[in-house]
């Protein structure tokens, strides 16, 4: 016996045909409009992540739910799914990090362009979470630096959207210079990185 | 012809004599200990015996017995009568400062792997294997983390707070 429907009863309007994003503060008057390179770029950047999944366990299964239809991590530019570190822009660590997988974590940041961003998702990618013994990597940045922290046992899809947003807030507001100043040079230096 | 654990206990003691020693039966499984410098010679006569023919290693791994003073490391074989369906358990005891036992790779090629991961959480020596290095942990480890002095936790941690473990 079917069920009766009892939801999509009220019918939402659209806010817009199309959803845009929110145009930098700049000058503009009839057929110009100046702003700063660095808005534009930021701008470009941020709507279009690429990101690569390193799931290694439960984590990932919520970042599977996170871009599936019903949380839909496209609606916010990260359509792509690159599973080629060459092309991508944001490692996304999800799950346990054994101390053997720690290099190979490693290798797949080296072998990503800059500009790069990594986030690390939930409890064991952030602290090695509860598993505090010898065979576990106590957080992913011992061997990567890491852009934003996502906490949660696993996260909820929710929490993991979130963190792609304040990703994005990073890469939108991020200067063209950083990734070449003394003190990002001197960050890499830290982790072994040339 | 069943064989019974009886038997096993009667045909090793025949072999053996006082050598070996200390047969209890735990859930219906022999187990008994020999010296570990006569650990080859046990395996082979369980492998060749006409009535034993424990032909194939089930497992082999290590026990730590921090308080037992001279047999602090245990190895341990499971033993597998595929004929009878009778299985077995062997133990030899070293102490932990020479922990040097004879390999039993040359009888069973299974024991390679059992005997490095052994090697590579008991620091188990095993004289004559053809490859003792670690298998499952990383290179760089310099300690044996299934020996009862090391701490299960992470030692190289700065940042734990003991109350968050339970350990306040």
């Amino acid at each position: 016996m079917s069920r009766p429907v009892s939801y999509n009863l009220i019918k939402k309007p659209l806010e817009a045909d199309i959803s845009m994003a929110p145009m930098p503060s700049g000058h503009q008057g009839e057929g110009f409009f100046a702003t700063s390179l660095n808005s534009v770029i930021g701008l470009a950047r941020k709507n279009s992540i690429w990101p690569l999944p390193f799931a290694t366990s439960c984590c990932g299964i919520e970042f599977m739910a996170t871009m599936g239809s019903h949380y839909d991590l496209a609606r916010f530019g990260s359509e792509r799914v690159g599973f080629s570190p060459r092309q991508c822009d944001l490692l996304m660590v999800m799950g346990t990090i054994a101390k053997k997988m720690g290099p190979v974590v490693k290798q797949v940041y080296l072998q990503m362009a800059e500009p790069r961003w990594v986030i690390a998702v939930g409890a064991c990618a952030s602290s090695g979470g509860i598993f505090d013994t010898y065979s576990v990597l106590q957080g992913i940045d011992q061997v990567v630096p890491v852009d934003v922290y996502v906490p949660g046992c696993p996260p909820r899809p929710e929490a993991i959207i979130d963190g792609v947003l304040r990703i994005q807030d990073l890469v939108g507001k991020e200067s063209l210079r950083r990734r070449n100043s003394e003190t990002y040079k001197a960050l890499l230096e830290s982790y072994g990185i040339q | 012809m069943s064989l019974t654990n009886e038997i096993i206990q009667q045909r090793l003691t025949e072999k053996f004599g006082d050598l070996v020693g200390g047969f209890t039966t735990s859930y219906g499984m022999l187990q008994f200990e020999a010296p570990k410098e006569i650990n080859l010679k046990v395996l082979n006569f369980c492998y060749d015996d006409p009535q034993l023919g424990f032909l194939f290693l089930t497992d082999l791994t290590g026990v730590h017995y921090p308080d037992q003073k001279g047999r602090e490391l245990a190895v341990v074989y499971h033993l597998h009568n595929l004929k009878e369906n009778i299985r077995l358990r062997f133990k030899v005891f070293t102490a932990i400062e020479q922990p040097d036992v004879y390999t039993a790779t040359g009888l069973f090629s299974s024991a390679n792997w059992m005997e490095r991961e052994t090697y590579d959480f008991f620091g188990i020596h095993f004289v004559g294997h053809p490859n003792l290095k670690r298998i499952l942990n990383v290179d760089e480890m310099d300690y044996f983390p299934m020996r009862k002095e090391f701490p299960l936790e992470d030692q190289t941690r700065i940042d734990k707070d003991d109350e968050m473990f339970g350990r306040g």
